[in-house]
């Protein structure tokens, strides 16, 4: 028994190895075919990546991904696709920007405000497309992915001037009121430049993430509905209940995303606030195979691999490989997990079969003794 | 069976290339490090030294040399001040949903590796110029479009309501109809100038001319990249009647510049770079009745040159007008050959300061 966990570990770590390597050989071979060294590339990559100023930059550009990651893990843990984490997360942290901005009482209270505010709108976002599922039978990805378009709307109609946007007359940008000084979080200062006090709470989301997904009912139930639909509900657990209630979930850590931004970096919401981060965390959750450590290694990754194209930008190459080893890895992931399954289905049954025909063989001795 | 050995010899062949890949790196790094990059390791020491100097940093804006239009007229200023000065100079390009410490880490490494003057391309990044600014003293920076007070910074801003006013004496010669039309990318102050300008010059011109104003986006900046959207406000303008489009939007603008085109005895007029002279709108070009220039590249070369050659660094916030040559209205095609008299008329008021241009719409 034991070592057949092992085995599985092993065929676990397979795929993301395997995609990774796949990445790097299909980015040597698009480095060598414009006529670039790729091992040099590597190199600089790695050189420049591990640098001390990196490995803050890293981290701090981690956090947003990984809690991002979290909340697409938890659709996909029940087989529900939620591509709307990047609508959710923005229109979560302009609420709690514009929130945040209007407020001016101690930190202590304003920060938990803030960051309630942020994970309230992000659900509420993601409940809309949870209910029209649920009660229309709407496909969640559609829904969620005009979501994202609809709360981008949201957000340029309430940012204006005279209604929660302030103009800077002269950097020509919109920004919410800048919450107070007193309600900034606490940073990890450094050697460079400090590290965002909001990964701790990306660190707790993983944890309260892998607690209630393994450790609890709750966690059983959807991981159930996510296996077999029509077996769940054989057995008791409501699939409605449970889409809408991951939704929530989901949305709420999708509020999550933009916290590390607002209450450690920018302090206020702009046109600028970095978007995309949703369809990052689609990619993360999907290296990590939605599990609270994988994806943390797959933020990681991503942060590094964008950290490392400054380098390689330095050094002459184009930064844009570094979008062909993301775009390469994504792909070489969904094969590499296919042909790992795959694999791991045949030596399953292969096992049974060399069992069966064992128990087979001893019942004839049984049989002829 | 056959499948397992195939995922075997996968695993096999790409650990073998990651032990082989792993082997080259560490061994041969050494080696490329100081033949393959012998180049930069050299520069970079002489750097060290603090005697020689290296060249210019650019940081671009989303879309960096190549978008045709005003990061492309940036690296022109660029690339004439290397060819004359021989120049080794560095450029790097922002990326989409970047956050304000990237830009900030931007300009810094350009500065930290011994580029100066660091130029900075496009109004997002004026708080990371303040920033890098306060951190490297001793470099000057540069930033288009928008304004930083800091003593090492040249900010240089361009009078375009200047040359937007004479695209709108233009249009109002040229329309037919008696309608002319401006779109601009995003609501914001930047285009505001354009806007004002133009309806200004429409105004003075011809007061019997209809305007219509139309605007892309209210805050987002995807106006600046959205042609399709662009070229849907045109055509409804097209359909209202309006025979003259001025669009001041970045990318976009090649989204109504075709619908223009699409329509005879319709303008279209361009801005930032002179549009009819782009290869990538050639099939377009005779309805390009003119453009509103700016010419960063003027403004990128003065600064490069007053760092490298007069050792004397333009600083403060230097405005680039009509009298000077920092903007203009393009004469490419010949298309406004019958009204120039008037458009020099008209722009002789304004460098005389006979005609105020207001730059808020």
């Amino acid at each position: 028994m034991k070592k057949f966990d092992k085995d599985r570990v092993l065929l676990g770590l397979a795929a993301p190895v395997l995609s990774v390597l796949g990445a790097l050989i299909v980015t040597g071979l698009v480095l060598l075919a414009s006529g670039k060294e790729p091992f040099h590339a590597f190199h600089v990559m790695l050189t420049y990546g591990s640098k001390s100023d990196s490995q803050v930059y890293i981290l701090n550009k981690a956090t947003p991904y990984y809690l991002s990651g979290l909340a697409v893990a938890i659709g996909f843990r029940m087989n529900l696709f939620n591509i709307g984490v990047d609508g959710q997360y923005r229109l979560a942290a302009f609420f709690a920007a514009a929130v945040g901005g209007s407020m001016s009482i101690p930190g202590i209270i304003q920060i938990p405000i803030i960051i309630l505010t942020a994970m309230v709108v992000g659900a509420a976002w993601a409940a809309i497309a949870g209910v029209l599922k649920v009660t229309r039978g709407v496909s969640e990805v559609i829904s969620t992915i005009m979501l994202n378009s609809i709360a981008g709307i949201v957000i340029g109609y309430f940012l204006q001037d005279g209604r929660l946007g302030v103009t800077d007359k002269l950097a020509n940008t919109i920004t919410t009121k800048p919450i107070p000084s007193g309600s900034h979080l606490f940073n990890f200062t450094t050697q460079t430049d400090p590290v965002v006090g909001f990964i701790v709470f990306a660190g707790l989301a993983g944890v309260v993430y892998w607690f209630v997904l393994s450790r609890t009912r709750f966690g059983f139930d959807l991981r159930s509905v996510g296996r077999s639909e029509s077996a769940a509900q054989a057995s008791g657990v409501s699939v409605k209940k449970m889409v809408i209630v991951s939704m929530l979930i989901s949305g709420a850590m999708a509020g999550l995303v933009g916290m590390s931004t607002l209450l450690n970096q920018s302090y206020q919401f702009s046109t600028d606030f970095p978007a995309g981060i949703g369809f990052t965390g689609i990619a993360v959750a999907l290296l990590g195979r939605n599990n609270p450590i994988g994806i943390a290694v797959g933020a990681l990754l991503w942060a590094f691999l964008e950290r490392a194209s400054n380098g390689l930008e330095f050094e002459g190459y184009d930064k844009e490989i570094v979008g062909v080893i993301q775009g390469a890895i994504v792909l070489a992931v969904v094969i590499a997990y296919e042909l790992v399954r795959r694999y791991g289905l045949a030596r399953q049954q292969r096992q049974v079969g060399a069992e069966l025909a064992a128990a087979g063989s001893d019942d004839k001795q049984e049989v002829t003794a | 069976m056959r499948r397992v050995s195939k995922i075997a010899a996968a695993g096999v062949v790409s650990a073998a290339l990651a032990l082989t890949a792993t082997a080259c790196g560490s061994s041969t790094t050494s080696d490329s490090g100081s033949t393959g990059g012998s180049g930069s390791a050299s520069s970079s020491s002489s750097a060290g030294g603090g005697g020689k100097s290296k060249g210019v940093g650019m940081a671009y804006d989303v879309g960096g040399r190549g978008d045709h239009s005003f990061n492309d007229s940036a690296a022109r200023g660029l690339d004439k001040a290397d060819g004359e000065l021989k120049l080794d100079s560095k450029e790097l390009t922002a990326s989409n949903g970047e956050t304000e410490s990237d830009r900030v880490q931007r300009l810094e490494s350009l500065a930290a590796a011994g580029y100066n003057p660091v130029i900075a391309v496009g109004y997002t990044y004026g708080p990371s110029v303040t920033t890098a600014a306060k951190k490297y003293p001793n470099v000057t920076f540069g930033l288009v479009d928008s304004v930083v007070d800091a003593p090492n910074v040249d900010s240089m801003v361009f009078a375009t309501e200047q040359s937007s006013y004479l695209a709108g004496v233009a249009a109002a010669l040229k329309t037919k109809s008696g309608k002319v039309g401006f779109i601009g990318g995003v609501q914001n102050t930047l285009i505001g100038t354009f806007d004002a300008g133009f309806a200004q010059g429409v105004k003075d011109t011809k007061s019997s001319v209809q305007l219509t104003r139309e605007y892309l986006y209210k805050t987002d900046p995807r106006g600046f990249n959205d042609a399709t959207s662009a070229a849907a406000k045109a055509q409804g303008m097209l359909d209202k009647g309006v025979d003259v489009i001025y669009t001041a939007a970045g990318l976009s603008g090649d989204g109504s510049i075709q619908k223009v085109a699409g329509k005879s005895g319709a303008w279209a007029i361009g801005v930032d770079s002179d549009q009819f002279q782009d290869p990538a709108l050639a099939k377009y070009k005779n309805s390009l009745l003119t453009s509103a220039i700016k010419n960063v590249d003027v403004a990128v070369y003065d600064l490069i040159n007053s760092v490298k050659k007069d050792n004397k660094p333009k600083v403060g916030t230097n405005s680039y007008d009509l009298a000077n040559g920092g903007v203009s209205l393009a004469t490419s095609g010949g298309f406004l050959a019958d009204v120039q008299a008037q458009i020099d008329a008209a722009k002789q008021k304004i460098v005389s300061g006979q005609i105020k241009v207001s730059s808020t719409p």
